[in-house]
């Protein structure tokens, strides 16, 4: 790689897409790159993470890429002494998120070994008592969170209070609600971070191991060892498939297959065993239904409890199919058989030295595992779907009240101009005056709105300034698939050609009709056998896997959800591809070769 | 034990008692046959019979005489002498028993496989004593498309005289092996009417990567490949997951195959069509691999397989293995130790988080 001319620009020579000028100010000043520090910044090798945020960042989604960085970091630095590994410095850009990730200085390297072998070898040695502690905080933090709520300023102060002497009034219960909500959800991304990093840490020590013994092993091989056939991720997929054979066994699948959500639940529920159908559905529900369509950290994910019409839809896909005579079910015994054969077919290929070694490596990944999958049901689908829920229904309030025209009107703002917001309500109705913000707030949401909209126009550039010329951070690799071959695969995406390439990332080769999709909104529109192309997937698009015949990702490591679903269901899949859902129209036929980890443009 | 036993046994008859009398050929095709595996039919002519042969005629001491006083580097002298004694072991009938035997043993193939005078491949199959490589170096013979009992006998006696090639005799005199203690079995075998053959190797030869499996494959018959007349498809498959992971396919211009008119296998031009396609389908490929695969894990040790799609075979069935042995350039390599001791425990993470594999750049 020439090192000499930068490969990416600098962040400071990007312009703002047509109509988007100006869109600094949607961001706080610490995500920006400040002009003051340019020196700096043009120093440091930056990617685009468009894996977690594949789309501009409204004001007031800035929050969780607050908080999952700076807990990330928390403790890779302060509570484990990671020795190579500090945080990862973040910027937005254009509305897009870019890393850095911070290495620890070659000098103190060594002295923070001692801390980290005493902290995380605490929590390796520990594991499942901690996590199951871990459950226990998070669920109780969900609850607390599930019980907050917002109602708007009533007309007078409670005539009780007055003449119990509270001396407050109901502005209090709203400020509360509002900075409650805001720090359990940041107590929730430390909790995400208190084992994962760790996970990947042995799971890469695994991997590098396996490597080690065998240099050419596919990356999906040595995942398939680790990888669990029980996560939680596909219970609610799962549940949909239950209730689908449930309702060919009771005779009400008629009823359920026509009509709105309601329509169809009443005309079941008028049926003989329509009850039992609609216990089984309400039991489903909470939780596993707690399952966003996207990835939990935009104010835009649809989460199937507030969108029934989702699982619905996913039912109606399934009851056919069932009925059909098709095992609509994850064979999940012969997944289980599948990785024990695999392990043992690669252990036996070792020296006795070896297969001491791999067995304690792979006791310890397959005890950590579970955790990296798991976590996201816990954090991502069902914590931060009550935190949505609530913030929504803050967001339609404060509508009611005067400051937007729309439902997610409050989105547009930061999380730190939301808190002004609640004043002008609270001192507004306390003095009697209208809101101020009724007279500012209606235009600049619509402005932001459109900015935002430019933001989206424009793909993000990839990377930014001179990529180091070996990749070395530990979680950079393993979570996003930044490798150095990575970023050889950008650099050379430009080039002309009707040939893809990507991770290898499940195994496979299919030819079909490519069907590109930006958003989980269009997930209708696949049909069965096209190949899914799509900048970056979530688990909960795991009941359009059982039709697909392949994926295909702009985004994605060895670890990514598309991957790690495809490996489940037995589909080819390349991911990390850069450039896939731009360089594919829908309609294309394409080969995807997930041993090889390319994607060819036949016609 | 009678006297068809001493001199022929059906591969599905050998035992590992009876591996010294028949040879590494047909003791692997015996073996494979018990295990399961799809073999062509036949059986071994033994050692025995090969010894009854020297005794019945008074071959030794000839043999000693005509090679009394070679001096090994004189190679005209040893070719002189090595082809007295293939001319002396070919004019000789045999002995009236051995032949019995190997006519019976026939006879029963094709009432076995319902087809008179059906065609098999004669071949030598080595002993332990003999020049290692010349089995695979295609120092002795091997003739295919035999087709009726005459033939077969006078086959099974060229192998014998085989033995005697220039470059086996020098090889022993060099080696001071006793020309007369070393012994041969013959392979009599069904002839496969192959589509495509070749060669599988349950490890890379180009690397000795032992998670690989290559295949190569031409039309026909596998002797095109073996002798490398042709540039065969090349194909690597991923020996755990069965995955194919690269297609060579190259320009195949001549197949060996049998021609039942002249009673032979002939060589002849691939047709355009067919020249430049792959002679495997995908699942060919994989089949052949999980046949190297199965054979390694029977052997214990990398295998060097040669096999054949029959096309009188319906698909599913038609993949015969015709000969497995044990890879021997890798698998006697001592295997390189790594470089710096494991990593265990939290020491294990310490070192891969310090050195990422996924750091090192490829190439």
């Amino acid at each position: 790689m020439d090192v000499k001319k930068p490969l990416f620009p600098s962040a400071f020579d990007v312009k703002a897409p047509e109509g988007a000028e100006g869109w600094q100010e949607l961001y706080p000043y610490y995500t920006r790159f400040q002009p003051a520090r340019r020196a700096e910044d043009d120093e440091k090798f930056w990617f685009c993470n468009s894996q977690h945020w594949p789309n501009p960042l409204r004001p007031f989604d800035v929050i969780f890429l607050d908080f999952a960085i700076k807990c990330l970091g928390q403790y890779n630095s302060r509570h484990l002494l990671v020795p190579p590994a500090n945080g990862i410095d973040y910027r937005i850009l254009n509305g897009f998120v870019y890393f850095s990730p911070v290495a620890v200085a070659p000098e103190d390297i060594e002295a923070r070994i001692p801390q980290f072998l005493d902290r995380a070898g605490h929590y390796y040695g520990n594991w499942n008592d901690l996590l199951a502690n871990w459950k226990k905080k998070v669920l109780a933090m969900i609850a607390e969170m599930d019980a907050i709520s917002f109602t708007a300023l009533p007309e007078v102060v409670p005539v009780d209070w007055v003449k119990d002497g509270v001396g407050l009034d109901n502005t209090n219960a709203i400020f509360e609600a509002y900075d409650k909500l805001i720090e359990l959800s940041y107590k929730i991304w430390q909790y995400h971070f208190e084992f994962l990093n760790l996970g990947y840490a042995a799971y890469l020590d695994f991997f590098g191991f396996v490597k080690g013994e065998f240099p050419t092993i596919p990356d999906q091989a040595i995942a398939k060892m680790v990888q669990g056939v029980d996560s939680e991720l596909f219970r609610p997929d799962d549940e949909i498939k239950k209730l689908a054979r449930l309702a060919i066994e009771l005779g009400v699948d008629g009823a359920l297959m026509t009509g709105s959500v309601d329509e169809a639940l009443a005309a079941v529920a008028a049926q003989p065993n329509g009850a039992k159908w609609i216990a089984a559905w309400d039991a489903a529900k909470d939780p596993w239904f707690n399952f966003t369509s996207g990835n939990g950290f935009y104010s835009t994910d649809k989460y199937w409890i507030d969108h029934l019409d989702i699982p619905m839809g996913y039912l109606r896909d399934y009851i056919p199919r069932a009925k059909a005579g098709e095992t609509i079910e994850r064979p999940t015994e012969r997944l289980l058989a599948e990785r024990d054969r695999i392990t043992a077919e690669y252990r036996e290929m070792m020296s006795p030295e070896a297969q001491e070694v791999f067995d304690g490596k792979l006791g310890l990944s397959r005890t950590v595992f579970p955790y990296v999958e798991d976590h996201n049901f816990y954090i991502e689908h069902w914590a931060l779907g009550v935190f949505w829920r609530k913030m929504r229904e803050l967001s339609v309030m404060l509508k009611d009240a005067g400051f937007w025209e729309e439902d997610d009107g409050m989105f547009f703002l930061h999380r730190n101009e939301v808190r002004d917001i609640l004043w002008d309500y609270a001192a507004g109705w306390a003095i009697g005056t209208p809101v101020v913000g009724s007279a500012v707030w209606p235009d600049e949401v619509k402005r932001r709105r459109a900015l935002v909209a430019a933001l989206g126009a424009e793909s993000p550039i990839p990377a930014l300034n001179t990529p180091p010329a070996v990749i070395t951070e530990p979680f950079t690799i393993m979570l996003w698939g930044i490798t150095s071959d990575a970023i050889e695969r950008w650099v050379g995406s430009d080039e002309a050609g009707d040939g893809i390439a990507g991770m290898a990332a499940a195994p496979g080769v299919h030819e079909g009709i490519a069907r590109v999709l930006r958003s989980p909104d269009q997930l209708g529109e696949l049909q069965k056998g096209e190949i899914l192309v799509t900048p970056v997937t979530a688990p909960s698009w795991a009941p359009v896997f059982g039709k697909i015949g392949a994926a295909v990702t702009d985004i994605g490591g060895m670890m990514s959800h598309a991957a790690i679903v495809c490996r489940e269901y037995g589909l080819p899949a390349v991911t990390g591809t850069g450039t896939a859902s731009a360089k594919i129209k829908t309609g294309m036929r394409l080969r995807v070769d997930g041993n090889a980890g390319t994607v060819t443009i036949l016609d | 034990m009678s006297a068809n036993d001493l001199y022929t046994l059906p591969f599905h008859t050998i035992g590992t008692a009876d591996h010294n009398r028949v040879g590494g050929k047909c003791a692997s095709l015996g073996e494979m046959t018990q295990a399961g595996v799809a073999v062509p039919p036949g059986f071994a002519v033994t050692t025995d019979a090969y010894q009854a042969m020297l005794d019945h005629h008074g071959l030794k001491a000839e043999i000693e005489r005509h090679l009394a006083g070679a001096d090994p580097d004189n190679l005209d002298q040893i070719d002189r002498a090595a082809q007295a004694i293939r001319i002396r072991i070919r004019s000789h009938h045999l002995p009236e028993a051995v032949e019995a035997a190997i006519r019976a043993a026939y006879a029963g193939m094709c009432a076995e496989a319902g087809i008179d005078d059906m065609p098999v491949a004669v071949r030598s199959s080595a002993t332990a004593e003999d020049l290692p490589d010349a089995s695979f170096a295609g120092q002795q013979d091997t003739y295919l498309w035999v087709k009726g009992a005459d033939a077969v006998v006078g086959k099974v006696r060229d192998c014998w005289a085989s033995l005697y090639t220039t470059r086996a005799v020098a090889y022993r005199e060099k080696n001071a092996i006793p020309q007369v203690d070393v012994l041969m079995s013959v392979a009599v075998q069904k002839m496969v009417n192959a589509k495509a053959a070749g060669v599988a190797m349950s490890l890379d030869p180009n690397t000795g990567d032992r998670t690989k499996i290559v295949i190569d494959a031409s039309w026909g018959l596998g002797e095109m490949v073996v002798s490398g007349v042709v540039t065969p498809d090349n194909f690597r498959v991923e020996k755990v997951l069965e995955e194919i992971l690269d297609r060579k396919i190259s320009d195949k211009h001549v197949e060996l195959v049998g021609d039942p008119e002249l009673g032979e296998a002939v060589e002849r031009d691939v047709d355009d069509a067919r020249r430049k396609i792959a002679c495997l389908t995908d699942d060919e490929v994989l089949a052949v691999a999980r046949l190297a695969k199965r054979l390694e894990r029977q052997n214990k040790c990398p295998q060097d397989v040669e096999w054949a799609i029959d096309a009188d075979l319906p698909a599913g069935e038609n993949l015969l293995a015709l000969q497995s042995r044990p890879e021997t350039i890798w698998s006697q390599k001592p295997k390189e130790k790594p470089k710096s001791a494991y990593g265990v425990g939290m020491m294990g993470i310490v070192n891969t988080l310090n050195n990422p594999v996924g750091s090192k750049t490829r190439g």
